[in-house]
């Protein structure tokens, strides 16, 4: 009556499937399953971090310009939007939707934010951001109500709200600075600050040491309480290798936004906000995809929605939350747009943005038939898209090549993760 | 035959006798008038779509820790009739009893709410999930905001153990990941999980090669052994010869013969199949009282 019936090879080669944390006991173990992974085409980041460095790699040797502290600033303030607006894209991807009114929903969020923020008597500021990321939330709910009621395709409802929100955003414009041509100011030094301020130095390696020590301890927690249970947990030192990784890293972009960039005698230094405003997002919105109900249905649905109907999820729900937080995440994207320009203008080209957000979250692995993807592969992503922007604008060349190499980047992307999943299945 | 025959699993306090079916078996299928109250009864289920009528009175008796085989052939009403167990398709006419209490399955969630679990030929897994993942998908323990993974793990581990599911190294491995067998241990598991008294299997060996269809089988016994009633319809009288305690044979939307599976043989079911009688076990109506087996207790 043995169910052992099965191949010794096949369970080896099951095991090699599941991710290390949670099998693996020792570092040699560890090491060797992540390589039959990645080697099986669950390489998780790998590819996407080893893009990034051969394009940096490739940028540096072109221009010693590019790694300088100066230059990677920029390029953080120049990545903030897109990867945000890459994390907003993901909730959407993961169910197999798409959302592609995010691109103006976001702007006319901040339209709004600026707006009730024009002197003489402008409204507190957190009031102002609270409506500009409602705005971009409501479209979403309702976008999210008529995709899940009507059963009308993401795609197209989607498509009429970035038409919709094209028209709005030229309204509202006008309505709001009458005469401006399109453009509205930001007004709020704190708002502007987001992107052009930066914390001061001894305030970067308090946040640093903060964020390191809080992640590792809920790494180390979470590991405990897995050996408290009886499970396997990663041993103690690939846990410390982690941390020790995320501290180095850590080190690494507080030096360099404490290095002064100014130019002559003007001392410009500090971490600017936004790197905080972006982490906050990532890692509230990993929490939610990976560690809460709401986050194992949107897999589950991008999985097999049947499967999860059956289970018993209200996929309407679900699909609408979904739809509701790509809406926010936008407003968070808005907010950053227009501290970044120190101002909202109506030839904004938020049908391109979005695009580029779907890229950057292809790139980083989300699948666009839903199920797979994370929100750190669309950081990832969105670094790759404005690493490449920012090193051809500091090589002196124009938007032509940009788009070209955006294209072969995001093709490459995907052969590569489709190409390596295959030979795994076929294997 | 190498099973175990149909009285392994039974309940000691197993009563005998009065049965009217029960004939010269040893094994009488439990009858409810003495105290062994099956677990589900179907009295005169009868089930139309529009003109056509798909199940006309069924009665059948579901009892704990014995595998009910549900065969025919296509279209004689099996799937109709799970369907109807499961609550998807409410029935037309007659009852349905659990524990003896009479009970409406309005919806897949009623059934649910008995202890009922339906385990689809398609599954229902997601393949991106984990092991884990999938069988609590839907239920997950939340603790301090955040899914409670490692009583999820313990607990999926633990069921998985009780099943014998021992091919599967880790329990945190994408369904996908998985082969056939293993991915309906796993749709069984998740029904196991939710403290399911009754399995319904459609199909679960019907894609299955030898090894993956012996891995499922010995999963049947398993849930056998832990006093499950179990439901499988197969094609495959192979497999149904080798797990069933009972055989119902279907045909045109009526029972045509129910008994232990020591009164039958392959032959006899599949002429009960097709012709709806059979030389070696004589075909009964539907009425219980009527399927006095004529002389042809074939034991082994």
């Amino acid at each position: 009556m043995s169910t052992d019936v099965e191949q010794p090879s096949e369970a080896d080669e099951a095991a090699a499937i599941a991710a290390p944390e949670v099998i693996a006991n020792t570092l040699g173990e560890y090491v060797k399953i992540w390589w039959t992974r990645v080697r099986s085409g669950e390489s998780g980041a790998l590819p996407v971090i080893l893009g990034l460095v051969v394009i940096v790699v490739y940028f540096q040797a072109r221009s010693s310009l590019f790694l300088s502290a100066g230059n990677l600033v920029n390029l953080i303030e120049q990545a903030a939007w897109i990867v945000t607006l890459g994390m907003a894209e993901v909730f959407v991807l993961l169910l197999g939707e798409i959302d592609l009114s995010i691109g103006y929903t976001s702007v006319i969020g901040s339209v709004f934010t600026c707006w009730l923020l024009v002197p003489p008597d402008p409204a507190p500021w957190p009031l102002a951001v609270l409506v500009g990321l409602a705005f971009p939330a409501v479209f979403g709910l309702i976008e999210g109500v008529i995709i899940t009621r009507l059963r009308l395709p993401s795609f197209v409802v989607t498509l009429a709200g970035q038409l919709a929100g094209l028209g709005l955003l030229l309204a509202i414009i006008n309505i709001a600075a009458p005469g401006s041509g399109g453009t509205i100011r930001l007004y709020s030094s704190v708002l502007n600050d987001i992107e052009n301020g930066a914390m001061s130095p001894l305030a970067g390696w308090i946040v640093m040491a903060a964020a390191v020590a809080l992640g590792g301890a809920l790494m180390i927690t979470r590991d405990n309480r897995r050996r408290a249970g009886g499970l396997a947990a990663p041993p103690a030192s690939v846990t410390w290798l982690k941390v020790a990784a995320m501290a180095v890293a850590g080190v690494v972009v507080v030096l360099i936004g404490n290095t002064n960039r100014g130019v002559g005698l003007v001392v410009v230094s500090g971490v600017p906000w936004v790197i905080l405003v972006v982490l906050v997002v990532l890692v509230a919105w990993s929490f939610l995809l990976g560690r809460t109900r709401f986050g194992r249905y949107v897999y589950a649905i991008g999985g097999n929605a049947e499967a999860a109907r059956r289970a018993g999820i209200n996929l309407s729900r679900i699909r609408v939350l979904a739809f509701v937080l790509a809406g926010l995440t936008a407003g968070v994207m808005g907010i950053i747009y227009a501290s970044q320009l120190g101002s909202v203008s109506s030839n904004v080209p938020g049908g391109q943005n979005v695009l580029f957000a779907v890229a950057a979250a292809v790139i980083g692995g989300t699948s666009l038939f839903g199920g797979r993807g994370t929100m750190l592969g669309a950081v990832l992503g969105g670094l790759i898209v404005a690493v490449i922007y920012n090193g051809l604008q500091l090589l002196g060349l124009g938007a032509s090549p940009q788009y070209i190499w955006t294209a072969v980047v995001l093709l490459a992307a995907v052969t590569i993760d489709t190409v390596a999943r295959r030979s795994r299945t076929s294997a | 035959m190498t099973t175990p025959s149909a009285d392994d699993a039974r309940p000691a306090t197993a009563g005998r006798a009065a049965a009217p079916e029960s004939g010269p078996s040893d094994s009488p299928p439990a009858r409810g008038q003495n105290g062994d109250q099956p677990l589900l009864r179907l009295v005169g289920v009868g089930k139309n779509f529009g003109p056509v009528r798909a199940l006309t009175d069924i009665n059948l008796d579901v009892t704990l820790g014995q595998v009910t085989a549900l065969v025919g052939d296509n279209g004689a009403g099996k799937s109709t009739l799970i369907k109807t167990i499961a609550g998807i398709w409410p029935q037309d006419h007659g009852e349905i009893l659990w524990e003896g209490r009479p009970v409406r399955l309005h919806s897949p969630k009623d059934a649910a709410g008995l202890g009922i679990a339906t385990v689809y030929q398609d599954l229902a897994l997601a393949d991106n999930l984990d092991i884990v993942q999938n069988m609590f998908l839907g239920r997950e323990p939340v603790k301090h905001w955040a899914l409670d993974e490692t009583t999820m793990e313990k607990e999926a581990k633990r069921t998985l153990a009780d099943l014998s599911v021992v091919t599967v190294r880790s329990v945190r491995q994408p369904v996908g990941s998985l082969s056939g067998g293993q991915r309906q241990a796993v749709a069984v598991a998740r029904a196991v999980l939710r403290q399911a008294r009754l399995v319904v299997l459609d199909e679960p060996t019907a894609a299955l090669g030898v090894t993956q269809t012996r891995v499922v089988l010995d999963l049947i016994r398993r849930l056998k052994s832990q006093n499950i009633a179990v439901i499988v319809i197969s094609h495959n009288l192979n497999d149904v010869m080798a797990v069933a305690d009972r055989v119902a044979v279907l045909r045109l939307g009526q029972l045509v013969s129910v008994g232990p599976l020591s009164q039958y043989d392959a032959q006899s079911i599949v002429e009960l199949m097709t012709t709806g009688t059979s030389g070696r076990r004589a075909a009964a109506g539907s009425e219980p009282s009527s399927q006095q087996p004529a002389g042809s207790s074939s034991e082994h």
